[in-house]
């Protein structure tokens, strides 16, 4: 028996100005696991979790989250996926007049509207899951780039989402902090049963964890399956060789040619 | 021919730069308004977190407390210096306090603390606002289900709109105190006469209701301004630049020209 998809993309285009981002893309995000979404920079993967997320609409088709119409949601029903949404921004989006403590609790605030006491306690909790109890009372600007995305992600997680986006959570971090990352986002997937949605362009490190990949580029989805699979596609999909092994990109094609082009013209030689 | 060729190429490009302008003009008020119809829905629900409006005042306007109070010292020694010269000329200095009084509580009191606030708070809102949007935390508060308009804008148009008037009555409160300092006890204009003439010319609904009518209208435009420019600023460190000059200049010039029809309006004719 299948199961319902929590995240579907129907037909999606997306443009910015004359940039085609997505043309008609399908894609589907299974419940309960992590989806890793790849792809080289530019290729429009942290749009599509603004997409999923509501705070921009494609231009064509349709972005289902967990049963609802995103682009088309009344402003009480978008507010109620959030509520059941995580979102991991790439430099952790920590409200800097707020300390660690008062970040996580801002969502609990806002929308839970728990006694104090409780709210402390929860707050700890958040903090301890992601080892970052001891830093509750720091302030965002006090903390290194990898403590603020933990502080983050506990804030992410304040409300016991579903489903939980990452953007980039691995750039700039150093090795050790990837691996705490890593750690913290496959058990927390595993103990909250949790959607998680991760963007990265860290192959390693994200294969390492991910249920199923999908690739992107130029507009489309290029390859999608397990990691296993997509190893075993390499042969096949000369690009997903180049970019799950990091070869440099094919001298004769479309792009270098494009590339060169523009090159010659700026320099006024012929190519 | 080449030179007039020239000619007409150089004017249809300055004419073609000043159609652009207009049009950058025309949609950056037009999403202004939107703005505001947008801001105006929120307005009532911010009520629901009255600490946040409280929190916003204090950092609005009580800090901006010492700079109107220094200005409107200075600016009333200055009124009572030239007011005083003016009228012994006439021998009417004993109007020395009534002529303070009005220049300040017209026109003065709310113009300048509009002015000022416009440069010290407003300018601060808007980097405020811009520089959390840069940085993403306007996005983070969306994606929690939490509006950014209700919670970080609405508390901040509320907080400009009450500070002003208040402002604006210490401005002149203090002004009048300054008058009084150069005009009676430097110059020696008589006590009773300063303070009489006050209380007799000065009225409560022409001139006090009028000058608290005008600063909340200064505080609804340059609040406005500033939250817009903030909300609408480009996401780069030059872009927070370009709105927290944009928010000190319109609201100056917008604050200006609406005194001029306020005034024409309250006391025209």
């Amino acid at each position: 028996m299948s199961v319902e998809p929590y995240i579907r993309f129907e037909q999606v285009s997306f443009a910015r100005g004359r940039q085609r981002i997505f043309d008609r893309v399908n894609l589907d995000i299974p419940r309960g696991k992590i989806t890793a979404v790849m792809g080289p920079s530019g290729t429009g993967k942290t749009t599509l979790l603004r997409l999923i997320g509501g705070q921009i609409k494609p231009t064509r088709g349709k972005v289902w989250v967990n049963g609802l119409d995103v682009a088309r949601a009344r402003a009480g029903e978008l507010l109620a996926m959030r509520r059941r949404l995580g979102f991991l921004f790439q430099n952790g989006a920590l409200f800097t007049d707020l300390t660690a403590a008062e970040n996580v609790a801002f969502p609990l605030r806002e929308h839970a509207r728990l006694p104090e006491p409780l709210l402390d306690r929860v707050v700890a909790l958040k903090l301890n899951a992601v080892g970052m109890l001891d830093a509750a009372e720091s302030m965002p600007s006090a903390l290194s780039g990898g403590m603020a995305r933990r502080v983050a992600l506990a804030r992410a997680l304040a409300l016991d989402p579903e489903l939980m986006l990452y953007d980039e959570p691995f750039t700039g971090q150093d090795p050790i902090n990837v691996g705490i990352l890593l750690r913290l986002i496959a058990s927390l997937n595993r103990a909250l049963n949790l959607t998680s949605v991760l963007v990265s362009h860290d192959v390693a490190e994200t294969l390492s964890i991910a249920d199923q990949v999908i690739i992107l580029d130029q507009a489309q989805i290029v390859a999608a399956g397990t990691p296993d699979e997509l190893r075993a596609r390499m042969g096949d999909i000369p690009f997903l060789q180049r970019f799950l092994q990091g070869a440099p990109p094919d001298e004769d094609s479309d792009r270098a040619l494009a590339a060169r082009t523009l090159l010659a013209k700026k320099l006024r030689v012929s190519v | 021919m080449g030179v007039i060729n020239g000619l007409i190429k150089r004017l249809s490009d300055v004419l073609a730069a000043l159609g652009r302008a207009m049009l950058t003009a025309a949609a950056h008020t037009g999403a202004l308004a939107g703005f505001a119809l947008r801001l105006a829905w929120r307005l009532l629900p911010a009520w629901t977190r009255p600490r946040l409006i409280v929190q916003e005042l204090f950092v609005i306007g009580v800090l901006s407390l010492i700079i109107i109070l220094i200005s409107g010292a200075f600016v009333g020694l200055v009124l009572g210096l030239q007011g005083y010269n003016i009228l012994s000329k006439f021998n009417a200095t004993e109007s020395l306090g009534v002529m303070v009084a009005l220049s300040l509580v017209r026109e003065l009191g709310p113009v300048v603390t509009a002015l000022l606030f416009a440069g010290r708070a407003g300018s601060a809102i808007t980097a405020e606002i811009a520089l959390m949007k840069t940085t993403e935390q306007l996005s983070a508060m969306e994606m929690m289900g939490v509006d950014p308009l209700r919670r970080v804008v609405a508390p901040r148009f509320w907080a400009a709109l009450f500070s002003m008037p208040l402002l604006a009555g210490l401005f002149s409160l203090v002004g009048i105190l300054g008058g009084y300092v150069i005009g009676v006890l430097v110059l020696g204009v008589d006590t009773a006469s300063y303070w009489g003439q006050i209380g007799e010319q000065m009225q409560p609904v022409a001139d006090v209701f009028n000058g608290i009518v005008k600063s909340l209208v200064f505080g609804a435009v340059v609040g406005l301004i500033a939250v817009f420019e903030g909300y609408a600023a480009e996401p780069t460190s030059a872009g927070i630049s370009r709105a927290t000059t944009r928010t000190v200049v319109l609201s100056s010039l917008a604050v200006l020209g609406l005194d001029f029809m306020l005034t024409a309006l309250m006391f025209g004719a």
